[in-house]
């Protein structure tokens, strides 16, 4: 059926991707386009967008778009190759760093990394947040933003809960 | 708000880990991290606020998904190499195959509108979450060697960096984590008691 995917270059492609994808995967996405739907000609635009649209709308990590393209492209085999590929390596090296800095965590430079990314880290939860509420034009949805975040914040509101009513609202057409 | 040490729980075993981060990862629609902080540091107690912080710095610098980054560490610290597994299999198995079930239904159902309002409506709703779990982890800031007004400073300068102008993470990364930690390394109580 894919007899004619170069599965050695699909595989290696996502490996290297995987140590570039500071941030995540869903920075490396401009390079997924101009390989997959590109160069090597496995899915159209469109199949190419739905695949993270799909990705976020289900359940678990935002990752798994990478398995959606790869089983839009090559079926199963697919999805295996490319998640594989680009997972393997920064799972590896996150967990060599995180060991290496856990026996040294009395050491003050490991110290002043934990103390001067937290602010950063708590800023790039803000930046997520941020940047998914603006990237639809409009504002009722702002308002479901900020309530949701005003929720989460004082309240032990379960998560689900919120996540439901801003499917009923959305469905019933209100934002 | 800082989190007793002695008041932390731990897993069970490998198998709690996996159960547990299947159950968070399916509790998880646009963006799992909100729901870690609720479940890791609020409900199990496995992770203090500043822990999972910390966890979370280095799952950010490190190339790959944030959250899969997390769970890996996270396992890793209670079992070793098997509890990383444990927790990264639960994170991805379960909704690996929601996922590509639900690739199959896409197709038929992406048109119809009241679908594409309920992603719209789950889309916002996620972003407040992000916003709600930074302004939580907020409070650990308090007790940070370099003072709540220096903290709120490098946020709010990395928020302009990245939300608005939208530059690249790895730079942003690169210049202000640099600049922030030769800050606190600077702050220190351990050293600033050596200096005096």
């Amino acid at each position: 059926m894919h007899t004619g995917i170069d599965w050695l270059a699909l595989f290696g492609h996502f490996l290297l991707l995987s140590l570039l994808a500071v941030g995540g995967a869903i920075t490396v996405v401009p390079d997924m386009h101009r390989v997959l739907v590109g160069k090597m000609g496995l899915l159209t635009d469109a199949q190419f967008n739905a695949s993270i649209a799909i990705a976020q709308a289900s359940p678990g990590p935002n990752i798994l778009f990478v398995a959606v393209m790869g089983y839009q492209a090559a079926g199963f085999a697919g999805a295996f190759v490319t998640l594989a590929g680009i997972m393997l390596p920064s799972t590896t090296l996150a967990l060599a760093v995180a060991r290496w800095g856990h026996a040294r965590r009395h050491w003050p430079e490991v110290q002043a990394f934990k103390a001067g990314m937290a602010p950063i880290v708590i800023a790039l939860m803000f930046s997520t947040g941020w940047i998914l509420a603006t990237q639809t034009p409009g504002w009722r949805h702002v308002l479901l933003t900020i309530a949701a975040a005003l929720l989460v914040w004082r309240t032990r509101i379960h998560l689900l809960i919120l996540i439901g009513i801003g499917a009923a609202v959305g469905a019933l057409g209100l934002v | 708000m800082t989190t007793e040490p002695s008041a932390l729980a731990r897993p069970a075993s490998p198998k709690d880990l996996f159960v547990t981060f299947t159950l968070l990862a399916l509790q998880g629609f646009g963006g799992v991290l909100a729901i870690a902080q609720r479940v890791l540091v609020e409900q199990k107690r496995w992770l203090s606020q500043e822990e999972f912080i910390e966890l979370l710095a280095v799952a950010q610098v490190m190339p790959g998904p944030n959250i899969c980054n997390l769970a890996l560490m996270t396992g890793d610290r209670f079992f070793g190499w098997r509890g990383a597994f444990a927790a990264l299999a639960g994170m991805m198995a379960v909704p690996l195959v929601i996922v590509l079930m639900l690739t199959a239904l896409y197709t038929q159902f992406a048109a119809h509108p009241a679908v594409a309002g309920a992603l719209k409506g789950m889309g916002a709703v996620s972003a407040g979450l992000f916003v709600g779990t930074g302004l939580r982890l907020a409070s650990a800031l308090r007790s940070n060697p370099m003072g709540a007004s220096i903290c709120t400073a490098f946020a709010v300068i990395c928020f302009i960096a990245v939300a608005l102008l939208h530059w690249p993470l790895v730079w942003v990364l690169l210049i202000l984590g640099t600049i922030a930690c030769l800050w606190a390394f600077k702050r220190l109580p351990s050293r600033a008691a050596s200096e005096r």
